[in-house]
């Protein structure tokens, strides 16, 4: 038995345990027909203008370097890669008549290790997003997403790592050079999920994301709100990246069930929704796939990605994703020349005929807007349970269960029972079918969720004896 | 004595660890990897017959499943940790080298990736193929490789990356360790990487895939 383990089951900590900050106990969209894409109840207005969730649908331009190493030698080369990607994408979006345009920079290892080149990037792009909005009028914003470096660390020090003060720095300084958008993929509770994930151990998903991602979100999400009211930003959201893409990959790689993939892409929301409860305002994330049911709770506007994103993975929801978007991305797309010309142009010009169709629809009304969107929805929802759970009717079902509980733990499993449900009624009545290699895991995933108890307490004193205690530091998330 | 080998071959590839283990439901209550190993020796099978005729072949039979799309990746790790289970039973006969693997295979992500889930799948598939597997973990310069390699002398080295910034320390990697150690085998794989890169970058073998490692070190063992 491990220190923690021992000193656990003395009840030592068993006041330092309870966690039970949950703030939304009802949704602000209980109708699926007002899931809708371009609009949100709590809409994001941005300082050239965007609205995002106001009513139309802009297009989030993501991208990465072409194969290349990141040092002193290449420094000019890495800002002539930014350069060249935010105007050649600026240009596109002016001729296409773009209402305006996100450009996300999410950093790489060297940029926040070294915030300077981080903040040179984000300088280089605001100057070309001012130059274009001064010169032409058109808006764009620069969502600023540093990668989190606490991982380098084995265990991570979620709470203590040096690395902090650069990722915080890089927040701080990229703000003030014209990053408008605050996000992070971060990664508390990754040290387990990982495991997790490739054991198809629901239990381990679910004390990874809501007992451990909870309390690391709540960490790290007071940091950066606090950081963009200082400065008057806008503290974005946080993408279960890093745990439930990770399981829709492997599920795409046929390593994983996929009904597994949509249940830890349902319990990722009660990880991800913290960033709210922090004082987060959205547009959430584009990899985060469970920005849905975060926009049927909280009402705040999103991001999302699909078919778009089949240059950096693939995956089963590529016209679904849209279906109540408010920023349409394309993940991530290395600076590479195609015959169109370079990709993240050839990428802008795709995002912005998506949104320019979805803006039409509701342009024309209520009526044409449901009717895309139910073809987005139907061409794409009995294919696949990831694509099931995120119907706008399942959404909010769902999302019903995931604010019902008194605790992220009770909320977790109820909005992954439901999807469960959700998942054995459509295959009951045969509109989709899945392998019995994919069905065998059903039972065995419900009695799973059906173990877990209420509260944190006892579920943290369930798994510590299961848990490889030297993969985490129990103290860096306040156990 | 064969009747006790098939089940241990049966306990490793449905993944069936100890007596107490509820996995596979069908096997509950039975006999598991561990004292089937136990059994198996106490009956005067000798060690090595047990590594080749049971644990060898019963995860290769399961590294085929999953290649066919057979089973997922958890039933795989069960094996492997039934697996797990029977060797720490012939632990003693590695130390005394009355049984040998057949080889060793150093294993580790590249300099700036943290990325590992592909890479801890490689060393768990590679090691239930009978090869001795050093795991260096992620973020790993060339200097570390080298160390493992001087320790390690003939063993195979293989690199991982999943980035298009960290690829491109692949072939500094390379280049250390063909510069010392010139007949070094070097595997790369990881999301970004193919063939092309590896030729480009003087290594000796890209697989897309676990099984295609395994495969391959298997050639490389005949």
């Amino acid at each position: 038995m491990g220190l923690f383990a021992q000193c656990y089951s003395n009840n030592k900590f068993s006041n330092t345990l309870k966690n039970s900050n949950v703030k939304y106990k009802s949704l602000v969209i209980t109708n699926p027909e007002d899931l809708m894409f371009g609009i949100a109840p709590n809409p994001v207005k941005t300082r050239r203008g965007l609205e995002i969730g106001g009513g139309q649908v802009y297009a989030e331009l993501n991208f990465t370097l072409p194969v290349m190493s990141i040092n002193e030698n290449t420094l000019s080369e890495v800002y002539g890669h930014y350069r060249e990607i935010t105007e050649g994408a600026l240009e596109r979006a002016l001729e296409l008549n773009s209402k305006g345009v996100v450009l996300e920079l999410e950093t790489l290892l060297e940029m926040t290790k070294t915030p300077k080149i981080g903040i040179g990037i984000v300088k280089i792009m605001n100057e070309i997003c001012e130059d274009y909005y001064q010169k032409y009028g058109l808006a764009s914003e620069i969502r600023l997403t540093p990668n989190d470096l606490r991982e380098f660390e084995r265990p991570a020090k979620q709470r203590t790592s040096a690395y902090l003060e650069p990722m915080m720095e890089l927040f701080e300084q990229g703000m003030i050079e014209g990053g408008d958008l605050l996000s992070i993929e971060s990664t508390g509770g990754k040290e387990v999920s990982d495991e997790a994930l490739m054991m198809c151990d629901v239990k381990g998903v679910v004390f990874a994301l809501a007992v451990l991602g909870v309390r690391d979100m709540q960490f790290l999400w007071k940091k950066i709100v606090s950081l963009a009211i200082k400065y008057n930003k806008i503290a974005a959201g946080d993408s279960a990246c890093g745990f439930a893409n990770t399981a829709m990959v492997l599920a795409e790689k046929k390593y994983i069930p996929r009904v597994f993939a949509a249940l830890v892409r349902v319990i990722s929301v009660v990880r991800s929704i913290v960033a709210m409860e922090e004082g987060a305002i959205g547009p959430d994330k584009d990899c985060g796939y469970e920005g849905p049911f975060l926009k049927a709770i909280t009402g705040i506007p999103i991001s999302m990605e699909g078919k778009t994103a089949a240059c950096a993975h693939l995956s089963p929801i590529g016209n679904i994703a849209s279906a109540c978007c408010d920023l349409w991305s394309n993940e991530s797309v290395q600076n590479i020349k195609l015959l169109s010309g370079m990709a993240p142009t050839a990428y802008m010009e795709q995002l912005e005929y998506d949104a320019r169709l979805i803006n039409q629809a509701l342009i024309a009304g209520t009526v044409p807007s449901h009717i895309l969107q139910q073809l987005l929805v139907a061409s794409d929802v009995y294919t696949d349970p990831q694509a099931l759970i995120l119907s706008p009717e399942n959404v909010i079902r769902i999302s019903k269960e995931l604010v019902k509980g008194d605790s992220y733990v009770a909320n977790a499993r109820n909005g992954a029972l439901a999807a469960l449900d959700i998942i054995e009624e459509v295959l009951r009545s045969g509109k989709m079918k899945l392998s019995e290699l994919e069905t065998g895991y059903l039972p065995i995933l419900r009695d799973e969720l059906n173990s877990i108890p209420e509260n944190e307490s006892d579920f943290v004193e369930m798994m510590m004896p299961l848990i490889d205690q030297s993969k985490f530091i129990p103290a860096e998330y306040g156990l | 004595m064969e009747e006790l080998l098939e089940e241990l071959l049966e306990a490793v590839e449905l993944g069936k660890v100890d007596l107490k283990s509820p996995f596979p439901p069908q096997l509950r209550g039975m006999d598991g990897a561990l004292e089937l190993t136990v059994k198996a020796l106490e009956s005067g099978v000798g060690p090595q017959q047990i590594l080749e005729s049971a644990l060898v072949p019963a995860m290769d039979r399961v590294g085929k499943k999953f290649s066919e799309n057979k089973i997922f990746v958890p039933q795989m790790l069960m094996s492997a940790k039934a697996m797990g289970a029977s060797m720490t039973q012939l632990k003693p006969f590695f130390t005394s080298g009355e049984i040998k693997t057949k080889g060793t295979f150093i294993i580790g992500t590249v300099k700036g990736d943290l990325h590992d889930i592909g890479k801890n799948l490689v060393a768990m598939m590679v090691e239930g193929a009978g090869w001795t597997v050093i795991d260096l973990g992620v973020d790993v310069p060339s200097t570390r490789y080298l160390e493992a390699l001087s320790n390690n002398p003939g063993a195979v080295v293989a690199l991982s990356a999943l980035l298009t910034t960290t690829m491109v320390y692949m072939g500094e990697i390379v280049s250390d360790i063909k510069a010392q150690i010139p007949d070094a085998k070097v595997f790369i794989g990881g999301a970004p990487v193919n063939n092309d890169f590896c030729k480009k970058i003087g290594a000796d073998f890209y697989a897309p895939d676990p099984q295609g490692v395994v495969e391959h070190l298997n050639k490389l063992a005949s």
